[in-house]
């Protein structure tokens, strides 16, 4: 403990991951996050771990496939387009109930948009961006600090539900410098016994590891079984940030880079004596509803902040439902909104 | 010449006929009788002409042929 | 009329490494002998117990049914990608894909190249029936020139569809795969040769040897519209013009 460094966004998320146990990291390069696939580059093989720089993001995606089936931590990460090809892989993995990290440090798009950070792929990621009824757990850090925990928790929510789970950062988190403090490495040896994977089938019966069955009947089970597991997961993963909500009269929604934005305009309104507070919702599936929801009962409005069309307001306003007016403000392409342009935006709804 | 026996899986059998045509010694035929799945099994012909080769069996796509041999001609 | 076999040697059984289960395959395809073969080469070996499956999508995507082993149903033409991972995450295991024409040569193309260009020491089963049996015989990009499948209803015609692509040609000029080799099962002497590949391509990742795959011209009786033993005749007369039979790459033989 108390090693400090100055490192990037997308470093702390690859020793993040080294730290957790990654035993298998497969990847296409990517800007902007380079710098995550080099970092692995250079110490998975030194730890007599894999790294494998994939003909291509399907390829990689069916890779962790392979390496969460032999039981192991594994990861993935890239941008925007590539996440586009790894979603084939995301919906068997999540079919298969297979246990794996995704990493999507978004950029602007659509298309091959540009390297500019953006939050446009945020349906991609909560709604289900591949086919088939399933979710990913979607973990949204504001810190590069954060990177670094949200990584270790993204393991062990993706072992203990055996489902994927997404890291989505972007372009201005993966590649700001801030000090943090690594956490521990975990013990190979202790991590989460995995009987259910393919390893050999010595002394008990063949392990299976798929995500079809022909009958109807049997489908509809497996996907029951699924949404009751989602069901699980929205009753004890919902995570969340409030800050200066209590006195309130104001709420701004946004969740990574735009949330560590939203904290500076928060002091700046304060200052001139509006009443502002933030809401930034960590687990942005499952999404905090319900806290969402008993806060807009407590103010008059609530403020979407995105760098998207207006993606997430759409789960704002499924929260609020009508019990506040539930404005929105979002920058697109690349560009990232400025204190003082969230600030104007703030007063246009200041009684 | 040893002497072999083929057994079939009247319920494995498709009745592809690829046995059949395998066998120097014209031992296999079809039966003209239906299994469960409808096709018309192979059943054994010519006993006494089986040297147990197991070329049938070597043939057979789903396995539906054992055969054996006489260890010694008595 | 029951047979007394007790007093007889068993000289051919079902392999232990099958299931009881019954092949879904029609009657007369090769898909089901190919099985045997891999069972029997299991057994031989005594790898069951390390031995994982890949099963792909097209007519064996119910593979992982038919083998005592592990085994993963995989998404189409993925299955080298995803044996790669599962080999690198445990490299003292057995791992095997089996992989149609559709699956490893169309729209599993780059997974399958660059599988064979790292030289994965995995073992590639790719079964080459110059047609997609699964979706009712559509056109591979193995499939004959002429021949009349239900997107080419007028014959492949390489002027719009190119030709049969012999993607074992395309991977023998890599430099790392140890063991390439094209086999047929139209007779008892390639079932027999066809064996002795499939052991080989196990055995050397046994020995750690490295990436080998073993091409197999089967038949697809059903949507070539044959009957089983004229698709047998069509793969020795004219098939194998096409796509000649023997090793292409044998290192260290
Ligand atoms: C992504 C995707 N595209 C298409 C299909 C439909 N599909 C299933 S099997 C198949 C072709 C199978 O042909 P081949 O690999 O040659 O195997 P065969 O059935 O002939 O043994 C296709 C196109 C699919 N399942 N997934
Ligand atoms: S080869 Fe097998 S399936 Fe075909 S007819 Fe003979 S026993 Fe039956
Ligand atoms: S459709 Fe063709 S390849 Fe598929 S099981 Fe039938 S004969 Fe075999």
């Amino acid at each position: 403990m108390g090693e400090r460094y100055l490192l990037r966004g997308n470093e702390v998320i690859a020793e993040a991951a080294i730290r957790a146990g990654c035993q298998c990291y497969f990847a296409y390069p990517i800007t902007p996050q380079g710098e995550l696939v080099e970092h692995m580059a250079r110490h998975m093989p030194r730890l007599g771990r894999t790294f494998i720089q994939a003909e291509s993001e399907v390829a990689a995606i069916s890779m962790v496939y392979g390496a969460a089936a032999a039981g192991v931590r594994t990861m993935t990460s890239s941008s925007s387009p590539g996440i586009s090809l790894k979603q084939e892989g995301i919906s068997y993995i999540a079919g298969s109930n297979l246990p794996a990290v995704i990493v999507n440090v978004v950029r602007g798009g659509p298309g091959l948009g540009n390297i500019a950070p953006s939050q446009c792929d945020y349906f991609q990621a909560v709604k289900g961006g591949g086919h088939g009824d399933y979710h990913m757990i979607v973990l949204g850090p504001s810190t590069v600090p954060e990177a670094g925990e949200l990584t270790m928790l993204a393991f062990e929510l993706a072992d203990r539900y055996r489902t994927p789970v997404m890291i989505l950062a972007d372009g201005l988190l993966g590649q700001m410098m801030e000090p943090v403090e690594l956490p521990e490495s975990l013990e190979l040896s202790k991590l989460p016994q995995k009987p259910w994977a393919a390893t050999g089938a010595k002394g008990r019966d063949p392990n299976i590891i798929l995500s079809f069955d022909l009958s109807p009947e049997n489908l509809k089970r497996m996907n029951l079984e699924l949404q009751a597991k989602y069901a699980e997961i929205r009753k004890n993963e919902v995570r969340w940030e409030e800050m200066d909500t209590a006195d309130a009269d104001i709420v701004v929604v946004a969740y990574g880079s735009i949330a560590r934005i939203a904290k500076t305009v928060i002091r700046m309104a304060r200052a001139e004596g509006i009443r502002l507070g933030l809401f930034r919702p960590i687990t942005l599936w499952p999404y905090p509803y319900e806290p969402l929801r008993d806060l807009a009962d407590r103010v008059h409005t609530i403020l979407t902040v995105e760098m998207s069309a207006g993606q997430m307001w759409e789960d704002v306003r499924l929260a609020v439902a009508e019990r506040a007016a539930s404005p929105f403000y979002g920058e697109m392409g690349g560009v990232v909104p400025t204190p003082n342009g969230i600030l104007s935006e703030v007063k246009k709804y200041a009684r | 010449m040893p002497h072999g026996v083929v057994v079939v899986d009247g319920e494995r059998c498709k009745g592809c006929g690829l046995c059949i045509a395998a066998c120097p010694q014209k031992v296999l035929a079809f039966s003209g009788a239906l299994n469960k799945s409808g096709y018309d099994v192979v059943h054994v012909e010519m006993p006494d002409a089986c040297v147990g080769c197991a070329f049938c069996a070597l043939t057979c796509p789903d396995i539906a042929l054992s055969v054996y041999r006489e260890k010694t001609r008595t | 009329m029951p047979v007394d076999t007790a007093r007889m040697t068993k000289v051919f059984s079902r392999p232990q490494s099958l299931t009881e289960a019954h092949f879904t395959y029609c009657p007369g395809c090769h898909h089901g002998l190919i099985t045997r073969i891999i069972g029997q080469t299991i057994d031989e070996l005594g790898i069951a117990e390390r031995t994982i499956g890949i099963a792909p999508v097209g007519c064996a995507v119910f593979a992982y049914l038919w083998y005592r082993c592990d085994a993963l149903q995989v998404a189409h033409g993925r299955a080298s990608a995803v044996a790669t991972g599962l080999k690198r995450a445990r490299p003292d295991r057995i791992v095997f894909s089996y992989q149609g024409d559709g699956d490893f040569a169309s729209i599993g193309t780059a997974e399958s190249i660059h599988a064979a260009n790292r030289g994965e020491n995995i073992t590639v089963i790719f079964v080459n029936n110059q047609i997609y049996g699964m979706t009712g015989g559509e056109m591979a990009p193995t499939t004959l020139v002429s021949q009349r499948t239900t997107t080419t209803p007028e014959g492949r015609d390489p002027a719009t569809t190119g030709y049969p692509i012999r993607f074992s040609e395309l991977l023998a000029q890599l430099d790392a795969p140890v063991y390439i080799t094209r086999q047929a099962l139209y007779d008892t002497r390639r079932i027999m040769d066809c064996t002795k590949a499939i052991k080989k391509a196990f055995q050397n990742q046994v020995d750690g040897k490295g990436y080998s795959l073993v091409e197999i011209l089967s038949t697809c009786p059903t949507n070539w519209h044959m009957s089983p033993l004229q698709a047998n005749e069509h793969v020795a007369t004219t098939v194998t013009k096409v796509f000649p039979l023997g090793d292409l790459v044998n290192k260290g033989a």
